[in-house]
């Protein structure tokens, strides 16, 4: 599947679709193992506070021209859907600054805002009344994103009670329907069968060709490989490389010394 | 299918760091009123999920404040010796009350509004006043069923109708704007020090002791001196509490500083919370 053929092309002297310059996020959370009302207090009067700083991102920078397909590879808690966030706009950078040319449609981010109390097609709904689309169109996308994710007549039923293959495959498919001009997909498809992998490594092609740009985060190293024609590597928050996937691939799983089958075992 | 490179204006997004500032308040609101339907839709799940349409769940939202009126009516009673007040002291007990609940509901609701807003907050990027908002809707609906119980006591006490009981309309839009305010100020609150929702229900006692809801605003005349003419000013529901029950029970116009103060207050709550809210809401999201 060469998606570079079908993507469109940047004409010379634009500026890239996305940039990013020297972006650093941190999270501080504030959390309380035992909340009781008396720690509280106790804090309270000490005048301190329990707050977990993490630094997610530090001094990332690059560019991304039109008609790339941007593969994000790196360990568990690198950093990669923090960075995803700040594209989107969700997580505002703690320094540093992010441009963006294009709609993107902030709930393809990751998935819908899922709350597992509510029923798929719910979600869908407020996701898509969130990211200011009319009542009329999101009934519409949720019918479409139903159709695609062939989850049946679970659209209907909370979301708590869906296996994490159901999860995504309805995640995905609400990223997809969002005809966004710039692509976020994270951890899509990890969970999914593999007929659903198929069906959606078909629409990702299909999406390149009027989408400007697309971002896919994603352990299966092979996916990568096959879908992208950029790749970036984080690992603790620090953009590590920033070349072609198979150039990248190389150097992350030398680096995490493993052979590279180990990797790819996971993918059909 | 394929969109030309060309026919997509550019729109060109920025994300700098945030400034504790005020975003350019025309477009907000702009964002905000195009996505009213978002709140309506947020509250409207909530309460589905909740099973609030069930039966019981709607007779639990108006039982649960009626036995709470019941509760204080008889403790009122026993600290008077036996004289309750009959059914108008109830009927003026529960149409306070009744508010009181929904500004108190406002304010717990709305202070988690923004903390348990996980992924939503997380994943999306919409003006976050919607979901204080969204919170009020809530507490709105759970107020309305107990409207009806009120116009029945109001029934069985013998009070009597006339045109001026429109007017309490004007009460009760002062306090959906007050409890909006509020809802974004607690939740702005809770974001930085999460000990805001454990101590509001001993603030919410405390409030309602100190309103015209367990003592009417006639009983206390020349009682208190100073203290009540304090407590006319600085506590935002004895006005606005106090002349919804004025005018909706008893059809008597409010004195003009009732009027007033509530409309100053209404008006206060709402802008100090929502412009606190939206100079920090930015910084939501890396403090959930
Ligand atoms: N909401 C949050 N509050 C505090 N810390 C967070 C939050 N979300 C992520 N982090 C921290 O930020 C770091 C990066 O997380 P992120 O989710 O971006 O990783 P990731 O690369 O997507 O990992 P994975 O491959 O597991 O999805 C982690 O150390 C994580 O603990
Ligand atoms: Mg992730």
């Amino acid at each position: 599947m060469d998606i570079a053929h079908s993507a469109q092309k940047p004409s010379p002297g634009e500026p890239p679709v996305v940039s990013v310059q020297d972006v650093s996020i941190t999270y501080r959370t504030t959390f309380e193992k035992v909340p009781t009302l008396k720690s509280a207090i106790v804090r309270f009067g000490r005048g301190e506070r329990a707050v977990h700083v993490v630094e997610a991102l530090r001094g990332v920078s690059f560019d991304v021209t039109r008609g790339s397909s941007v593969g994000i590879i790196g360990a568990n808690g690198a950093g990669k859907s923090t960075l995803m966030r700040a594209i989107a706009g969700v997580l505002p950078p703690s320094s540093g600054r992010v441009e963006v040319r294009g709609r993107i449609s902030a709930l393809l981010a990751l998935g819908v805002g899922f709350n597992s109390a509510l029923t798929g097609r719910e979600n869908v709904i407020l996701g898509g009344l969130a990211s200011g689309l009319s009542r009329k169109e999101v009934v519409a996308r949720a019918e479409e994103v139903a159709a695609f994710a062939e989850i049946g007549e679970f659209i209907d039923v909370p979301v708590r009670t869906y296996s994490s293959g159901m999860y995504q495959r309805l995640a995905f498919s609400v990223s997809v329907h969002m005809d966004p001009d710039i692509l976020l997909i994270d951890e899509a498809l990890s969970a999914g069968d593999a007929s659903f992998k198929v069906k959606a490594n078909a629409k990702m092609a299909e999406l390149m060709k009027s989408a400007r740009a697309m971002f896919l985060v994603s352990h299966s190293l092979n996916a990568v490989r096959e879908m992208c024609d950029d790749a970036l590597w984080i690992h603790k928050g620090k953009l590590m490389m920033h070349d072609t996937p198979d150039a990248c691939i190389k150097a992350y799983t030398k680096f995490l010394e493993v052979g590279e089958n180990a990797f790819t075992l996971e993918d059909l | 299918m394929a969109r030309l490179a060309t026919d997509t204006a550019d729109e060109v997004h920025v994300y700098e760091p945030h400034r504790a500032g005020i975003p350019p308040l025309v477009p907000y609101f702009r964002g905000l009123w195009t996505r009213r339907e978002f709140a309506a839709e947020f509250s409207k799940s909530g309460i589905r999920a909740a099973n609030t349409q069930t039966v019981f769940g709607q007779l639990w939202l108006v039982l649960n404040p009626l036995l709470l009126a019941l509760v204080y009516y008889f403790l009122i009673a026993v600290l008077r010796g036996g004289d309750s007040g009959g059914l108008p002291r109830l009927a003026n007990l529960t149409g306070g009350l009744f508010l009181f609940t929904f500004v108190s509901g406002s304010m717990s609701s709305g202070a988690s509004s923004v903390t348990g807003g996980g992924r939503l907050i997380m994943n999306m990027n919409f003006p976050r006043l919607l979901m204080p908002f969204a919170a009020v809707r809530t507490a709105w609906f759970r107020f309305l069923p107990t409207l009806p119980v009120y116009v029945l006591l109001h029934l069985l006490s013998g009070a009597g109708w006339s045109w001026t009981m429109l007017l309490s309309v004007v009460f009760l839009g002062y306090a959906v704007i007050f409890a909006m305010g509020i809802a974004a100020l607690l939740a702005t609150l809770q974001v930085y020090f999460r000990d805001t929702s454990s101590f509001l229900p001993y603030f919410s006692r405390i409030w309602l002791y100190v309103s015209p809801i367990l003592w009417a605003v006639h009983d206390t005349a020349g009682q208190f001196g100073t203290l009540m003419a304090v407590n006319r000013i600085v506590n935002p529901l004895y006005s606005i509490v106090g002349g919804w029950v004025e005018l909706s029970l008893n059809g008597v116009m409010p004195s003009p500083t009732t009027w007033v103060m509530g409309a100053v207050w209404a008006v206060v709550m709402f802008v100090v919370g929502s412009l606190l809210f939206m100079s920090r809401e930015r910084d939501f999201t890396v403090r959930l």
